[in-house]
């Protein structure tokens, strides 16, 4: 068993579980270059921004924030905010398969939304180190090198008329949502996060995201404890 | 155009706060993973959190007129019906993406 590894594991396996959506990394990286030269910054802040910060939708904010010239303080506020959703992903990504503490700190380093979406998935139930960072490598390289290939076309072209780049982000998100939910079709939790995040948006504008991943979570508590009643009766 | 110092903070403070979102939950909830809430969550969790990414991204994009959100349903709707016909999530993001930026671009 050692001497083969299991095809599940294997290289060709985990890239072409990760290909769709890492290959997606490009045009996304890539309007995100776009945004950097757009808003007058050096073309090679894109490569870095997806390099150290990596975190898709962050990135796009940051490249307004840091525009604009927002204080240190607003930055650390507005990465808290926006990317508070990962503590959520702490419950149910297989970190504990992945061994060694180097691995462990590149995987939580990685761990973005699209990292979480394939950890999580039933394709990668049994995946371990090596496929896991693999993963995790595949998704941060793509990343930065559409970033790199964006600013780079953006300074030698008139992108200034195009309009409405970061939908890039959203469509991304849309095929996420349609494949999780292909992997497990439950019309109620859908609709409870459509409604925490809706509500989120009309209550709390200013803390959207965290507040609606928050009412989500405990909708899903509540929600367990009823059916737990209701087994009991 | 800012000074690259500054930038450069930016990207530190921001890739320092993401990492400890990140890291540190990890430590904190590792005895809670075997837990049946957990497990619960865990299993429910991910359809809920990409939507829910869906509607906060759409509300960054969303232009102010109505024409520009007859555009976003229109690209929306692209994305989405493409993904389920074809399942080809790279085709899917790129149309989606070109349909929007090509309707606000030029009827913006």
């Amino acid at each position: 068993m050692p001497s083969s590894p299991d095809p599940e594991h294997s290289t060709r396996r985990v890239l072409q579980l990760s290909a769709p959506i890492g290959l997606a990394f490009i045009p996304l990286g890539m309007a995100l270059g776009f945004l950097v030269v757009h808003a007058g910054l050096a073309w090679w802040w894109a490569p870095v921004f997806a390099a150290v910060i990596y975190a898709g939708s962050l990135e796009f904010l940051m490249v307004h924030l840091a525009a604009t010239a927002a204080p240190v303080a607003t930055v650390a506020l507005t990465t808290f905010v926006v990317n508070s959703r990962h503590v959520f992903y702490a419950l149910s990504f297989p970190l504990q398969r992945v061994k060694g503490l180097p691995g462990k700190l590149y995987s939580t380093y990685t761990l973005s939304d699209e990292a979480y979406a394939v950890g999580v998935s039933a394709e990668a139930r049994t995946w371990t180190t090596r496929p896991i960072l693999l993963m995790q490598v595949c998704f941060h390289l793509l990343w930065v090198t559409g970033a790199g290939l964006g600013g780079l076309v953006g300074e030698r072209l008139p992108i200034d008329r195009l309009e409405g780049l970061d939908f890039a982000l959203t469509a991304l998100f849309i095929v996420l949502t349609i494949d999780a939910y292909r992997q497990r079709p439950d019309r109620l939790t859908a609709a409870i996060a459509a409604a925490c995040a809706i509500g989120a948006w009309l209550l709390v504008p200013g803390q959207m995201l965290v507040s609606a991943f928050a009412a989500f979570a405990g909708a899903l508590l509540v929600r367990l404890l009823v059916q737990r009643r209701a087994e009991r009766a | 155009m800012p000074d690259n110092g500054y930038v450069a903070l930016l990207v530190v403070v921001s890739a320092a706060v993401t990492w400890a979102l990140r890291a540190l939950p990890f430590a904190a909830l590792a005895p809670m993973r075997d837990s049946t809430v957990v497990k619960y969550l865990s299993v429910h969790m991910p359809v809920g959190v990409m939507l829910m990414l869906v509607i906060y991204t759409l509300r960054t994009v969303a232009g102010d007129t109505a024409l520009q959100l007859v555009w976003l349903a229109i690209a929306v709707v692209v994305t989405a019906g493409l993904h389920l016909w074809r399942g080809s999530a790279l085709m899917s993001i790129l149309v989606g993406t070109v349909t929007y930026v090509t309707l606000m671009s030029l009827w913006g």
